[in-house]
């Protein structure tokens, strides 16, 4: 772990000429490297999951294109402008987040989607990036680690809009969302004494809602969800088939265009939330310890970046947008290989879909401004 | 908002702190996630290696065609003929009783339909296609297609149906194939049958059922995960099964049923040179394309109460006592015995005593015959001669001989069913009957009586090998498999077992007195007499014995049934025999009068074509 603590400025000290035009885009190269890399990975597989199909890398590559875009766009503004609009951001995305449950609600079903004619947005998406700046913010204002009344005003701030997208239904974003403010807390020194207190008081709350506060019916889908097997033919489905897809993947792999799971149609979703198990049942654990290694490198690029910066907001705004891309490698893989409850959470970077890929591409581009507009501080 | 320098060092190290505990948290996890995909992949690979191949990969059964029955000259006796079916598979039916009324819309579903179709769902599993209509003609076939999109889960299936153009003329001797059921499941070697509906239930369809089913091939097809095949893999081609030539004549069959009339009864005729069987005939009969597709209760019913009992094979299951037709052969195991010589006369009064009983054991004349011989004692059937020859002969050297013509032994013939009839002996009655052998019990045998019991099959089996001067061929019924019809000849042919001889001299006297049955001035045949082949035969009468306790009394029927059954037994030509009949007809009074015609029609029609 000691990479975390280079000799400051070691880096720095003897710009390349196109070291020199990465600064001035305000660009991290080996970030950039990590994700570029990471997408064309995503780029291979996703050709053979989707049957071969031109169109679908066609159709990414636009998507990718766009998302390196908006990164870039977001790496050219400071970190102290991004700061100053998060309070806005979070009291823009809470209002869009009630404008799409009314709509939802009109519209009797589920609604993520706000449709603006040119452009389908959807405010979750939002969500998650303006609750971690927001949590941040908050919690930068004042010195460190926050007191308990600080603590209580950022978990409503969390809350209110994790509870709106778990109305939508959106169990995945929900997850994500309140993930990204809980880890900002963490980062920002959370007693221990605190994090332990809302375990052992979560396991009787939760032992009591079974017991008493649940139908059999409702009980019936919790066990489901928590063990797809139990239902074969419904939502248990997708995780044995996605089972039989990784392992009979084995070390090697069946070889690319070769996996029989997913070109007849076995596997569901095997371009989105399960590209993960065409992967493995094409490249096998080989491909998959380079996939995970491509993840982590990134993950620890971003953490030390986070380590590297010069004032509070940045550095927990920086690393909980980090774990945050953690947890949806974390949630989709554990999902896919039946290690975690079946949460519709895309393989960052390689699903195939958009609206998250630029949300993940502005995290990192302001990771990457984090980075480029440090000033030089005598320590 | 400005922070001192001191708590700006104290924030960045609390951060780095955490942000290590997050890194090495990051990597634990993500170690876990390694350990689960290691257990998936390596540990657990052969698993589901073979739950993905057994995703991928399915095998089809490709049933083989049944082969064709003819009889010895091309005529085709069972077939298989092409037909539509509408068929419903319950599983995948959402509203089975809907579905069912709006099919009754377009095609008519008779409420027998309804009832086998209710009948066999219960029989079936969930996902297997139930008939609901069979036979469908091709306009009925056009209208289900066109609505075909409205029910899930029906099909119209084409298949080869199995069909005996002949129906009950030759039900007795080919049998019928009918649905497989649970307990034939059980035997069968179930790979082999996947794919096929039907089995050999009777007859020449059960006893060759290895033979007529053929291979079943497979198909190995990669499908999807909508089951839609993708490609075949492999394919390995059925072989269909062979055909078979049976020696049965149907002309002759049929001549011999017309001949029947309105008679109960059956008939045999063997070709004496090889065995093999020329026409076998139960009467009446009954139609076996009705059990193809399973038939339903009502008609089985009919069939099973039936008076004249339809579905009974009386030819190899029918025991009769065989009265005077039995006759020569004790004649002959006289001579053959050394017990008398065919000269010697014996005086029948009417009747005859055993030494020191007082019981008389009468003839079928009052007054009697008189001083009579060998010949004509066959020819006059004389019951007082038998009944003194039994007693000299004893009953185990009876039994030794008519062992040796088959009697009281199943004749191995190809077609299942066979029953054994019964030639009683000392052990057989002391083993069923715990009791001593009687004398009196061995002069009934003498005139075919008493435990003697003889199918019509054993009868023209005797016959042929008497006719063939004691060269014992097995019957057969089956002439030739497709794979030797190459050759004119048949070719399963039993292996001939010849008779032990004592004098040719006996076989010819035995011969030559059968022929005055039908050429003396008192034969018991008289009528068969003719210019054109000379016919060595033997009349009988059995007496009926059984006559139910419960049945009301109807003068009419009960004196029908009370009457003896008429039996006759013949080859001819006695030169060069070519054909060896018995027939028997129930109740039908007196074998010279009522069976001998019928024996008469089935030679004629064999040896003059006619």
């Amino acid at each position: 772990m000691n990479r975390f603590y280079p000799p400051s400025g070691l880096r720095e000290s003897n710009p390349t000429k196109a070291e020199g035009l990465l600064a001035g885009l305000h660009l991290d190269l080996p970030l950039l490297t990590g994700l570029i890399l990471l997408c064309l990975y995503g780029l291979f597989v996703l050709y053979s999951a989707s049957g071969q199909d031109a169109g679908h890398i066609e159709r990414q590559l636009i998507r990718l294109a766009l998302a390196f875009i908006v990164m870039i766009v977001v790496a050219q503004i400071p970190p102290a402008q991004i700061r100053r609009w998060s309070p806005r951001l979070y009291a823009i995305s809470l209002l869009l987040l009630v404008v799409v449950l009314v709509i939802g609600h009109v519209g009797k079903g589920a609604q993520r989607w706000l449709d603006l004619g040119f452009f389908r947005f959807q405010p979750a998406e939002l969500a998650k990036l303006a609750v971690p700046m927001m949590i941040t913010w908050f919690l930068a204002e004042r010195s460190l680690p926050p007191s308990w009344r600080r603590i209580a005003i950022a978990g409503v701030m969390i809350l209110a809009p994790v509870l709106m997208i778990a109305k939508q239904p959106d169990l995945g974003t929900a997850l994500l969302v309140a993930s990204a403010g809980i880890f900002a807390l963490f980062l920002a020194g959370l007693s221990w004494r605190f994090m332990a207190g809302m375990i052992i008081t979560a396991v009787p709350a939760g032992w009591a809602l079974w017991e008493w506060g649940m139908r059999d019916y409702q009980r019936g889908r919790v066990l489901t969800f928590l063990d797809p097997e139990r239902d074969p033919l419904g939502s248990g489905y997708h995780i044995i088939q996605s089972k039989i897809a990784i392992g009979s993947g084995g070390l090697y792999g069946k070889g690319w265009l070769n996996g029989t799971q997913s070109h007849l149609e076995f596997l569901p979703e095997r371009t989105t939330d399960f590209i993960f198990a065409v992967l493995a049942e094409e490249f096998g654990l080989t491909g998959i310890v380079l996939l995970l290694a491509l993840y982590l490198f990134i993950i620890l690029r971003g953490l030390y970046i986070s380590t590297q910066a010069q004032d509070t907001f940045n550095r927990l705004l920086g690393g909980s947008l980090t774990l945050v891309f953690f947890v949806y490698l974390f949630v989709n893989t554990g999902m896919v290989s039946g290690l975690l409850p079946v949460v519709g959470v895309p393989l960052p970077l390689v699903s195939y879909g958009g609206t998250s890929l630029v949300t993940i591409m502005a995290g990192f581009g302001i990771l990457m401004s984090i980075h480029t507009h440090r000033k030089l501080l005598p320590t | 908002m400005y922070v001192t320098l001191k708590d700006y060092l104290r924030e960045s190290r609390l951060f780095q702190s955490r942000a290590l505990i997050a890194a090495v948290l990051v990597v634990l996890v993500l170690a876990v996630l390694l350990t689960r995909l290691v257990v998936l992949q390596i540990v657990n690979h052969q698993h589901f290696t073979t739950l993905s191949q057994d995703n991928r990969v399915k095998v089809l059964p490709l049933p083989p065609t049944r082969g064709l029955i003819h009889d010895r000259n091309g005529l085709i006796l069972a077939q298989n003929l092409p037909t539509f079916s509408l068929e419903v598979i319950p599983e995948r039916v959402n509203d089975l009783a809907n579905t069912l009324q709006e099919l009754g819309k377009i095609v008519t579903i008779s409420e027998s339909d309804y009832k086998r179709f209710e009948q066999l769902r219960h029989q079936r599993r969930r996902f297997d296609s139930i008939p609901i209509r069979v036979r469908l003609d091709p306009e009925e076939v056009a209208r289900l297609t066109a609505n075909r999109h409205r029910f899930p889960g029906v099909e119209i299936e084409a298949k080869l149906l199995r069909h005996y153009p002949l129906e009950d003329k030759t039900a007795h001797v080919v049998g019928y194939v009918g649905r497989i059921n649970e307990q034939e499941l059980q035997t069968i070697d179930a790979s082999s049958y996947s794919g096929t509906s039907h089995i050999g239930k009777t007859g020449v369809e059960k006893y060759y059922e290895d033979t007529l089913h053929g291979k079943v091939g497979l198909q190995q097809v990669e499908v999807n995960a909508l089951g839609r095949i993708i490609r075949v893999l492999h394919s390995e081609p059925p072989v269909p099964g062979q055909n078979l030539r049976l020696s049965l004549d149907a002309g002759l069959q049929n001549a011999a049923i017309e001949a029947f009339g309105e008679e109960k009864g059956a008939a045999v005729a063997i070709d004496p040179r090889n065995g093999t069987i020329l026409a076998l005939v139960s009467h009446p009969g009954f139609d076996p394309n009705l059990f193809v597709e399973g038939i339903s209760a009502k008609e089985y019913a009919a069939l099973q109460q039936s008076e004249s009992k339809p579905l009974f094979n009386r030819a190899i299951r029918g025991q009769y006592p065989p009265g005077s037709t039995i006759k020569p052969f004790i004649g002959l195991a006289g001579l053959e015995t050394g017990t008398m010589s065919a000269s010697q006369k014996n005086y029948c009064p009417g009747f005859f005593q055993l030494p020191g009983h007082s019981h008389k054991y009468r003839d079928w004349r009052k007054g009697g015959h008189g001083g009579v011989n060998l010949e004509e004692a066959i020819t006059q059937s004389c019951d007082v001669y038998f009944y003194a020859l039994a007693h000299q002969m004893g009953i185990d050297r009876l039994h030794n001989f008519l062992s040796r013509f088959g009697f009281g032994q199943r004749t191995g013939v190809d077609i299942t069913g066979e029953r054994r009839g019964l030639l009683p002996s000392r052990e057989w009655k002391r083993e069923t009957r715990r009791q001593a052998w009687y004398p009196g019990e061995t002069l009934i045998v003498g005139i075919g009586q008493g435990y003697l019991l003889a199918t019509p099959l054993q009868l023209a089996h005797a016959t042929a090998t008497l006719a063939a001067r004691g060269m014992n061929y097995p019957p057969r019924v089956v002439e030739s498999i497709s794979s030797d019809y190459a050759s004119d000849a048949p070719s399963n042919i039993g292996k001939p077992n010849s008779l032990q001889q004592h004098g040719p001299g006996n076989w010819s006297k035995v011969i030559e007195s059968m022929a005055q049955v039908v050429e003396g001035q008192r034969g018991t045949a008289r009528s068969l007499k003719n210019d054109n082949y000379r016919i060595a035969g033997k009349t009988g009468t059995a007496q009926v014995f059984t006559v139910k306790q419960d049945e009301e009394y109807d003068e009419d029927k009960v004196e029908k049934k009370m009457r003896d059954h008429a039996l006759f037994i013949a080859f001819a030509p006695i030169e060069e025999p070519r054909i060896a009949v018995s027939v028997i007809v129930e109740n039908g009074g007196h074998g010279g009068s009522v069976a001998a015609p019928i024996a008469k029609r089935i030679m004629d029609y064999h040896l003059l074509g006619q």
